[in-house]
């Protein structure tokens, strides 16, 4: 197998069981930001630049999805021929905010609802001849456990 | 003193893909507003350029790359840019001048030359820069974006694909009759049910091309205006507004939303904020509309704005398509010109444009796609990075 590499450095763990996504929270009034804000909490109401690294919360309820029927322009790796993808936008309940990301190769916009439970995961992003480049992915909850 | 400037002309280089510069489409928009305007080119004390990001440094600096082929005159000059905002904020830099008593006539004037297909981030490897890591990363497309937001109002109020092509039939039949539109063909619900899906649930006919084109302003004082016509067509209100935070909404091109922890939400949202910011400087309401100019870079975001703009309750956008209140002939047409759909974007044009057909609207200039009787129209739009863009006019 070849070594995994993350698409971007320290935005998401992936060598464990339970991958996270990475981001900072502010100790002063306790907001969230992904990616990671490191210099100045960005609530107007907040002068903080004490920011906090924190894994983020694993699951949360689709806001909404779509796909790619077609390959993105560079700098997208696009396969080749291209494998069409959906995109998710799932809302993190403690975080209370929404975040984007791919969705586990496999999975079609038919399988998908508004409102269910999704999980983070790991997946190739592309393929290098050396490594595989990672980046993190949305599945709903009920996939886990498929091949 | 007053707070309005006056459209003393106003004039279009015809959309479509004519591998042509952007700075000749610029120089006959700007050519064909001021002959509306009845005023020479060295007349112009002002240039505000909107400017495009796709055209190399010309593009940077707009405002002087159009001064400079239309001849050198001494005019002051800015240039600007905003996104899909970039023509808002350059009308905007001309309308303080003027109100502020620094000139009495300035130009506007936007144009782009666009590649085909997706619009991408601009070239070289840039890992740090949002817009090239949600194409690197995610593969985020700009109609991703407005895939995400055409399933989530299925999901809210029951959208359905057909209610989405209905706005396209619409603004189809509109956009006949506009001598500057690319597409002037009527299309049916089947043939954009029938094209290719891009993002679902958004066909190929549900999403707006990207376009060459080149759209301009002459914007005048009061003052100046009233020793050239009787009739002024005036600017009210511009708005620019960004968003409040935190913003719940995603936007282009981040990866998620703020987090409502910590804060409360605004009243109001970032998309009603955009038009309502118009609406206050000017004094008037959404119930005082004729007409308006959305920016429909989707179908279903057409839907979206008649609720930003205040034309109806939340959920209430497909019934007012359904009874035709937004067609011509209807209560209040919404995107006479044909809309995106049949003029595809050419960015920094694009929200310039929107201004020059209500002009010609509330001049009752708008031929077959005339409005009877328009005095007050808005438009709206929005640039991604956060960028609110909504202009005032009236009679």
């Amino acid at each position: 197998m070849k070594p995994k590499q993350p698409a971007i450095e320290g935005w998401f763990t992936f060598n464990d069981e339970a991958p996270h996504l990475l981001g900072t929270r502010c100790t002063a009034c306790g907001t969230y930001f992904f990616p990671k804000e490191t210099f100045f909490c960005r609530n107007p109401a907040c002068a903080s630049s004490q920011l906090e690294e924190v894994q983020l919360s694993r699951r949360g309820r689709l806001w909404s999805y779509t796909n790619n029927c077609y390959a993105p322009p560079l700098p997208f790796v696009a396969s080749d021929p291209f494998q069409p993808y959906a995109v998710a936008a799932v809302e993190l309940e403690k975080e209370r905010m929404v975040i984007l990301g791919q969705v586990e190769a496999g999975i079609a916009t038919e399988q998908l609802e508004v409102g269910m439970e999704m999980e983070l995961t790991v997946g190739t992003l592309y393929e290098q001849p050396e490594r595989e480049v990672v980046i993190w992915k949305w599945r709903p909850l009920a996939a886990q456990g498929r091949a | 003193m007053s707070k309005e400037v006056v459209v003393l002309g106003a004039g279009m280089h015809p959309w479509g893909k004519w591998g042509r510069s952007f700075v000749e489409y610029g120089v006959i928009a700007a050519r064909a507003a001021l002959a509306d305007a009845g005023l020479e080119w060295r007349d112009v004390q002002f240039v505000a350029g909107g400017d495009t990001m796709r055209n190399g440094y010309p593009g940077y600096v707009a405002g002087a790359t159009v001064a400079q082929a239309l001849g050198w005159s001494g005019a002051q000059v800015a240039s600007t840019y905003g996104a899909c905002a970039t023509g808002a904020q350059a009308i905007d830099v001309a309308r303080a001048r003027i109100l502020a008593g620094l000139c009495e006539v300035a130009l506007v004037v936007g144009a782009d030359a666009a590649p085909k297909g997706f619009f991408a981030p601009t070239g070289g490897d840039r890992p740090s820069d949002p817009d090239w890591q949600r194409f690197h990363l995610l593969g985020a497309t700009n109609p991703v974006y407005f895939g995400l937001y055409a399933r989530r109002r299925m999901a809210l109020y029951g959208a359905s694909e057909r209610d989405f092509a209905l706005v396209k039939v619409k603004n189809s039949r509109h956009g006949l009759a506009n001598p500057n539109a690319r597409y002037r063909k009527l299309v049916s619900a089947e043939e954009v049910l029938a094209s290719p899906m891009v993002s679902d649930p958004l066909r190929l006919l549900q999403i707006c091309a990207t376009s060459d084109g080149g759209a301009a302003l002459v914007l005048t004082s009061s003052e100046f205006a009233r020793r050239r016509t009787t009739e002024p067509i005036r600017i009210a209100g511009v708005s620019t507004v960004t968003p409040r935070y935190p913003n719940t909404l995603i936007e282009m091109p981040n990866f998620a939303t703020d987090s409502v922890v910590g804060s409360q939400v605004p009243d109001t949202s970032f998309r009603d904020s955009i038009a309502q910011g118009a609406y206050e400087q000017a004094g008037v309401g959404p119930e005082d509309l004729d007409l308006a100019e959305v920016y429909d870079l989707s179908t279903a975001l057409e839907l979206d704005w008649y609720e930003n703009i205040g034309l109806c309750k939340p959920g209430e956008a497909e019934k007012l398509l359904h009874d035709g209140a937004t067609a011509l002939g209807g209560r209040v047409p919404v995107n006479p010109s044909g809309g995106l759909g049949c003029f595809g974007e050419a960015v920094p044009a694009q929200a310039i444009a929107q201004v020059c057909e209500l002009t010609w609207q509330l001049r009752g200039q708008a031929g077959e796609r005339q409005v009877a009787g328009a005095r007050v129209g808005v438009t709206a739009n929005q640039g991604l990075f956060g960028h609110g863009s909504s202009v005032l006019v009236k009679r």
